[in-house]
């Protein structure tokens, strides 16, 4: 092992040793470790490239706002985009730096570095034009990206989702999180704690405190209480109205085979203990490895016994980074603090000078040198004095940024300038969620507590809850981000000098300036030209410098230049995580018939219809594709017997007194006289005058009515009617129950179909007299309860039988059993189709496609001379007075007889290439006249009978004739036989 | 207009790119101006553009609330394409593609418009009928819009993955070889720039309060934060917002306002050459130049002015997404957002005058991106002649009162 | 995705319920007794308030209710159930 990993120290099993590989490095590390901690610990320093000019970068934070430690996972589980801060090590894993060749030391796309000049921000807008952007983008599209998805090996998650609720959430275990969990636990309410690490504790934990400590107790007190679960190693990362807060956990402890699960917790208080994020302080050269967060040397030194550097410079301008300077002072580390302030406390300057840390006040880094690491710094102290100082590290301390980011995502609150604080703060909290602790500007961590302890008990006070007093403990962190003296960024001494301000982007300092000569002069502005922010750390370690240099470059005061949105995620989050168990039938749950065995079993080809009912499409015979088998089930529907289940087609049963007038206002035509026992087609409209559905009402009896609406119309249907008796007319006493999986149904159609319904021996009268058209029965067949309606959407002869849908496979069975020496026939949706052209019968999907009325589908005959209004009347009178002439359902015949037109097929004029005046909305070859047949639209189609019109279908034009729609049992006698 | 090119690009590197001059002006507010179109957005910019440069109206000021082309500009998720059913709609958008693709260099900004084709995924055989309906329809008027096999999708989509017991098997695609992308911001800036090199203003954060207008009811003008602004005509293009904009004009629009998120993945090497859209489960899928994954479904059920994340909706539209690229599971979610996108009751658009003289709005967008440089052309000529454009005909208010819907069919089930 | 109250149902998540949009007036009794402008209006026209407006949800998957809402549209914010409108 290398001399980076201390002999003690850190929250690492020193006995359980990981091997790995990074960029083809044969390394090792120990259980406990992040790949970041290992590769720091074996002095592997560059992690990875830049984005657009391949500089060599290191590792920056250590946490979820690191912006540069991006690498790809080839094993095991190969995933592309792995931040390495936040991986966990893993035994024989296998890592790659990403875009780089051969590997991050040594990588070619490093002569991107020589063409920097022509690359400020926005380039690409001003040039590659000339030819076509398309000769450039192949190039710029492959050496933009970051990992390469893997291929079929890819790593598939497993996940699931999951709800949750909890009268008090708590977003952060640190000491403000900690403090709020206790005093609600306590106190009774239910609780839900989250934390992103897998060691709970926050900074207390991280800057290497004892576990055994307060964290350690208060921990084992939170698992102890039944009221309050907790969740590890998970991140809230994204914040709904009606708090909703979803949470992602990774390796739940109680779910070994799970990767994630996505939480959906519905909190009703929400207490925000996030934290804060250090900011850094740009100067030239700020990129080098070796320069990073002086909270993030803690982390390294504290957390995981690393220490990334022997000769560290601190570079600060508040006085936390004083725990760093001691913290690496303490390993042996020579130190020296460059502090931006002229005067530094007493009790830190007394602290470093114990230490034998060297303190430079007023003094600024101006410049790091080194290309591979960083080698030394020029700083310029307090005189104007420039001095070089060696070192393998720097530390930075710009002060500390609030994590309110989940609050914002509420919209209930932005983010405000605080001078004292000199950092951005939520402008206040919402009555559903607070803010506590260091996400609250409060660093000192007994204050943390308190404020913790404070935002429980607010929270569950409006809950009508209380909470016990809590002790505070002892937690003394002398040396906290107290007077920061704000320093946005070190000027460059000389033009040309990179100043980086966002890392994952390579934006500078100079693309700020040229965003805003240029005149994108808002923050929004600046940062969509110049990219920075929409890094893969969102702006988490730059955002806030980049407002303050906007407001420097400009003049303007850092509140003024305005903020941009934290959108979610608050750390990106897997996909997989999100769809969780959603796969195949769980994606979509299909619906089915209790028949839907019986079809598999003969071999039906099932299609998914309206409302996602599984549906036979046709019952292939050996040999048969789908168009021969619908001619076979549709010739043996026109010349004996067929039998399709009908059990998809929505239905609804209707009572009350007022159900006449319901279906007076509902369909086009006259209901109201129905005598009990006799059946009605129908065609409704949307109150905008369109055709909405179609279908046949019964009336059971002298109080009972049954309605069918299409399949897929079902629950528009449902909702139109109770529109009606909810809202347009609520003092009507009509109730509506939807029926349609209560029945399911055997439809018998074609010339024997009757002799088959005779043959099953029912105990009622079938005879033509008893049983007509639009006529029912009801009664037993053999032990079956049947209701028959007789109507017909085939053009023959149609008896529909109705069981409860338990009766479904014994009515079924008896249908195919009797109907065998019949020959009867099982008819899918293909045939039915075919049957259904023929008859000149409609469908929504095909003629009824949302744009036509009553009149343009034929149904004026329908249309109701007596009724003053109807649903849709109004619009449709109106329309037709400004515009009488419509598109009109015709049939067509192909003057070539067995020429198909595809369905669709644009009718205009002469075939030219012109304006639409009509199409095909359905063609077959009739099995009735042995040619194809069609329906369709047309431009004043009822006036044009005989005329040849042309489907255009690209090059080809197709004569046909135009007739009218209906090419089987014209006079309804097969169908009323 | 300060010209790009290579040549100056390397010119100004040399010094730093300190040359650069600013690609629009600040102003002062002027009290008056012939015309004032309210929104900087793509629409309201292009329309300025095409009022100078075709009809050589420049005493015009765009006033925008927030900053140019923070609204829908920044929130969609740039898909160009022209694949509609109704003769009208294709022809417009079909002129709309043909402007986009000599946009960059009409502009001299390159707006980085990527022609790589769009799949419409067909997974049911109402679809199927549907978009086959369409494609012929589009044959009619130019646009290609062809019938593809599963393994010809898979091909051109080699993300895609074993489809073999997938939920909603593919039937078949439909291929828009002009389906393309553009850097939507850049579209904003690059109209921004020539409209104002035209002599059009540009005035961001001037937020419109309220209309003046003259004794014959005629508007004569918008109050605003920073004073009243007098003009001849104005012209709304403020997508998502018009309905509380022109309420201050007393008036009432056939619009409804909803949201439509979006999400992109981490950046990733290229994994998807075309732009991938599924409208049977609602989900659409592309990658930026960038490399971000971005990718979006349909609005949220809602009315809302959110502009958030309606947590089902998302989980349908990545449900969706990794059934059919699973090795996408892997991949994180790293920025979402929505947009207020309104749409009127047929869900065509609206360009149009209003009831109230000299008060015109452009709207019903419902997703206005791939309309901007026809919308602007169209809206431009209505503003400067009075007369509708013979593109944009069917586009006016009239319509609704006659109840005379221009309805695409498939979008019946929006009503 | 909103927590709902249903009047007989109580505190329920969104995925019960269908949203109906903006609440309209309840339907004319006699439509012919309206001009064609108020009747068109009537059909398309919504004020699409940005801010507090009133809508109705249907409980759907559950006991059926159609109820009216005031919701905030910027920030879906619920307030006092509303009255339905009228003509």
């Amino acid at each position: 092992m290398t001399t980076s990993r201390l002999l003690s120290g850190g929250r690492i099993d020193r006995s359980r040793p990981l091997r790995f590989s990074f960029d083809g490095m044969k390394l090792g590390g120990f259980a406990g470790d992040t790949l970041a901690s290992a590769l720091l610990a074996n002095d592997a320093m560059i992690v990875g490239r830049s984005f657009k000019l391949h500089r060599p970068r290191g590792l920056f934070g250590a946490g979820s706002d690191d912006p540069s430690s991006m690498v790809e996972r080839l094993g095991p589980r190969p995933a592309a985009n792995q931040l390495a801060t936040t991986l966990p090590l893993e035994d024989g894993a296998v890592y790659r730096s990403v875009s780089t060749w051969p590997n991050a030391r040594h990588d070619v796309g490093a002569v991107a570095q020589l063409f920097s000049r022509l690359l400020p921000a926005g380039f690409y807008y001003k040039t590659f034009m000339w030819p076509t952007w398309h000769l450039f983008e192949p190039f710029i599209r492959g050496a933009a990206g970051l990992g390469r998805v893997p291929g079929h090996d890819a790593w598939e998650p497993v996940s699931e989702s999951r709800f949750g609720d909890c009268d008090l959430l708590v977003i952060g275990a640190g000491p403000a999180g900690l403090g709020a969990a206790l005093a609600a636990g306590r106190g009774g309410a239910r609780v839900i704690l989250v934390d992103d690490g897998t060691s709970p504790g926050g900074r207390l934990i991280s800057d290497g405190g004892d576990p055994d400590d307060w964290v350690g107790t208060s921990i084992a007190e939170l698992k102890s209480l039944p009221n309050v679960h907790m969740l590890i190693a998970s991140t809230a990362w994204g914040y709904h109205e009606h708090n909703l807060i979803t949470v992602l956990e990774r390796n739940p402890v109680d779910a070994p085979d799970l990767d994630f699960r996505n939480w959906k917790i519905r909190a009703r208080q929400v207490v925000v203990a996030a934290g804060a994020f250090e900011r850094p302080i740009p100067f030239a050269d700020n990129d080098r490895p070796g320069i990073m967060l002086a909270s993030a040397v803690r982390t390294w030194l504290g957390r995981f016994g690393v220490r990334p550097g022997k000769q560290a410079v601190v570079f600060t301008n508040n006085d936390s980074a004083c725990s760093t300077a001691l913290a690496l002072a303490a390993t042996g580390a020579a130190v020296t603090v460059v502090d931006v302030r002229h005067e530094t406390s007493n009790q830190v300057r007394e602290a470093l000078d114990q230490a034998g840390v060297t303190l430079l006040n007023g003094s600024m880094v101006c410049k790091a040198y080194g290309s591979k690491r960083v080698e030394a710094v020029d700083v310029i102290d307090a005189d104007g004095k420039t001095i070089r100082l060696p070192c393998d590290l720097v530390a930075l301390s710009g002060g500390w940024n609030p994590a309110f980011h989940l609050a914002s995502q509420t919209r209930e609150t932005r983010s405000v300038w605080h001078d004292d604080l000199a950092t951005f703060v939520a402008s206040h909290g919402d009555t559903r969620f607070r803010l506590a602790g260091a996400a609250r500007a409060e660093f000192e961590p007994m204050a943390c507590v308190r404020d913790g302890v404070r935002a429980a008990t607010e929270a569950l006070q409006a809950l009508g809850m209380t909470t016990p007093s809590i002790s505070i403990p002892e937690l003394h962190e002398p040396f906290i981000a107290r007077t920061v003296q704000p320093l946005w960024f070190v000027p460059p001494r000389k033009k040309g000098e990179k100043v980086f301000v966002d890392l994952s982007g390579d934006v500078t300092t100079a693309d700020l300036g040229l965003a805003l000569r240029e005149g994108f002069d808002s923050i929004e502005l600046v940062k969509r030209y110049t990219t920075a922010g929409m890094g893969v750390d969102q702006g988490k370690s730059g955002n806030v410098n980049v407002i303050g240099i906007v407001g420097t470059l400009t003049g303007t005061a850092t509140q003024s230049v305005g903020t941009t949105t934290f959108r979610p995620p608050f750390v990106p989050v897997e996909f997989g995580s999100i769809a969780g168990a959603r796969h195949k039938a769980r994606l979509y749950p299909w619906r089915h018939t209790p028949l839907t065995d019986w079809h598999i079993q003969q071999g039906a080809v099932m299609y998914e219809v309206g409302l996602r009912w599984q549906r036979p499409g046709f019952y292939p015979k050996p040999g048969e594709n789908g168009q021969t088998a619908a001619s076979r089930e549709a010739s043996a529907v026109r010349n004996s017997v067929g039998v399709y289940d009908g059990t998809p087609l929505g239905k609804f049963q209707l009572k009350g007194p007022d159900v006449p007038a319901l279906l007076d206002l509902l369909y086009i035509s006259d209901f109201s006289k129905l005598a009990p026992r006799r059946g009605k087609y129908g065609v409704m409209m949307s109150d905008d005058g369109l055709i909405m559905d179609d279908g046949v009402v019964f009336r059971l009896n002298d109080t009972q009515w049954l309605l069918h609406s299409s399949t897929g119309a079902a629950d528009r249907v449902h909702l139109h009617i109770e529109q009606i008796l909810q809202i347009h007319r609520p003092h009507w006493r009509v109730s509506i129950i939807p029926v349609t999986s209560q029945w399911a149904n055997a439809t018998l159609c074609g010339p024997r179909a009757r002799d088959v319904l005779a043959a099953m021996e029912p105990d009622f009268d079938i005879s033509r007299e008893a049983l007509p058209f639009m006529g029912m029965a009801e009664g037993m067949i053999g032990d079956i309860p049947v209701r028959v309606f007789k109507v017909s959407w085939t053009g023959e002869a149609s008896f529909e039988l109705n069981t409860p849908a338990r009766y479904a496979t014994a009515l079924w069975d008896k249908v195919m059993a009797t109907g065998a020496r019949f020959g009867i026939t099982p008819v899918g949706s293909e045939a039915n189709h075919i049957l259904r052209v023929e008859a000149g019968y409609l469908s929504t999907g095909h003629e009824v496609d949302g744009t036509s009325d009553a009149y343009d589908l034929g149904f004026g005959p329908l249309v109701s001379k007596t009724k003053l209004d109807f649903m849709g009347k109004r619009s449709m009178d109106l329309r037709r007075k400004a515009d009488p002439e419509r598109f009109e359902l015709v049939g067509y015949l192909p003057v070539e007889p067995s020429r198909m037109v595809p369905e669709g097929a644009p009718i205009t004029p002469g075939g030219n290439k012109a304006d639409q005046a009509g199409f095909v909305s359905a063609c077959v070859m009739s099995v009735a006249l042995g040619r194809s047949i069609a329906l369709g639209l047309l431009h004043k189609g009822r006036s044009r009978m005989g005329e040849t019109v042309h489907a255009r279908v690209r090059d080809e034009i197709i004569p046909m004739t135009v007739v009218a729609p209906v090419f089987h049992d014209a006079d309804r006698s097969r169908v009323k036989s | 207009m300060q010209r790009y090119s290579f040549f100056s690009l390397a010119r100004n590197a040399l010094s730093q790119h300190e040359g650069w001059q600013r690609a629009w002006r600040s102003p002062p507010l002027k009290p008056e101006y012939d015309l004032v179109i309210v929104g900087a957005g793509g629409h309201g910019l292009s329309t300025a553009y095409h009022l100078a440069k075709e009809h050589g109206i420049t005493n015009v000021a765009v006033i925008e609330k927030g900053w140019l082309g923070g609204g829908n500009t920044a929130r969609n998720t740039h898909t160009i394409r022209s694949n509609y059913l109704r003769d009208v709609s294709i022809r417009f958008h079909d002129v709309s593609v043909k402007l986009y693709e000599q946009l960059s260099r009409e502009l001299n900004y390159n707006i980085l418009f990527s022609q790589r084709s769009m799949i419409d995924l067909i997974q049911s055989w109402s679809k199927l009928r549907d978009l086959r309906r369409r494609s012929l329809a589009m044959a009619l008027h130019g646009p290609d819009y062809q019938l593809i096999s599963v393994p010809d999708v898979q091909k051109r989509i080699p993300a895609m993955g074993d489809l073999s017991g997938v939920r909603l098997p593919p039937l078949a695609g439909m291929l828009h070889p002009a389906g393309a992308m553009a850097r939507h911001d850049a579209v904003a800036w690059s109209y921004a720039r020539a409209a104002d090199s035209r002599g059009v203003e540009i005035h961001q954060h001037t937020e419109v309060t309220g209309f003046t207008f003259g004794t014959n009811g005629a508007v004569t003008g918008v109050e605003t934060n920073r004073g009243t602004v007098r003009a001849r005509k104005v012209a709304l293009a403020t997508a998502g917002n018009t309905s509380h904009v022109i309420a201050k004009a007393g008036l009432n629009l056939p619009l409804v306002t909803r949201n439509l998120q979006a999400f992109v993945s981490e950046p990733v090497k290229p994994i998807i050459d075309v732009i991938v859209n599924c409208p049977d489960v609602g989900l659409y899928v592309m990658q930026s130049d960038k490399g971000e994954l971005v990718i979006g479904g349909g609005t949220d059920p809602i009315p809302s002015y959110r502009q958030g994340c309606h947590f089902s909706t998302f989980e349908d539209v990545v449900a969706s997404l990794v059934e059919l690229f699973p090795r996408f599971k892997s991949l994180k979610m790293l920025r979402q957002w929505g947009g207020a996108i309104e749409f009127a009751y047929d869900a065509s658009p609206i360009i149009s005058k209003t009831t109230i003289e000299g008060l015109h709005v452009s709207t019903g967008w419902y997703g206005g991106f791939k309309s901007i440089p026809v919308g602007g052309l169209t809206y431009a000529h209505l503003l400067a002649t009075g007369d509708p454009h013979p593109l944009a005909e069917a586009f006016g208010l009239d319509r609704f009162t006659g109840l005379r819907f221009l309805l695409e069919a498939g979008t019946v089930a929006q009503r | 995705m909103l927590i709902l109250t249903c009047p007989w149902c109580g505190e329920r998540p969104e995925g019960e319920f269908m949203n109906l949009g903006e609440a309209v007036p309840p339907r004319a009794d006699d439509p012919s007794a309206m001009t064609d402008a108020e009747w068109s209006a009537s059909i398309n026209e919504r004020r699409n308030i940005r801010g507090r407006h009133t809508e109705r949800w249907w409980h759907m998957r559950g006991c059926g209710t159609i109820f009216a809402v005031v919701r905030d549209t910027i920030t879906h914010d619920l307030f006092e159930a509303a009255d339905e409108p009228r003509p």
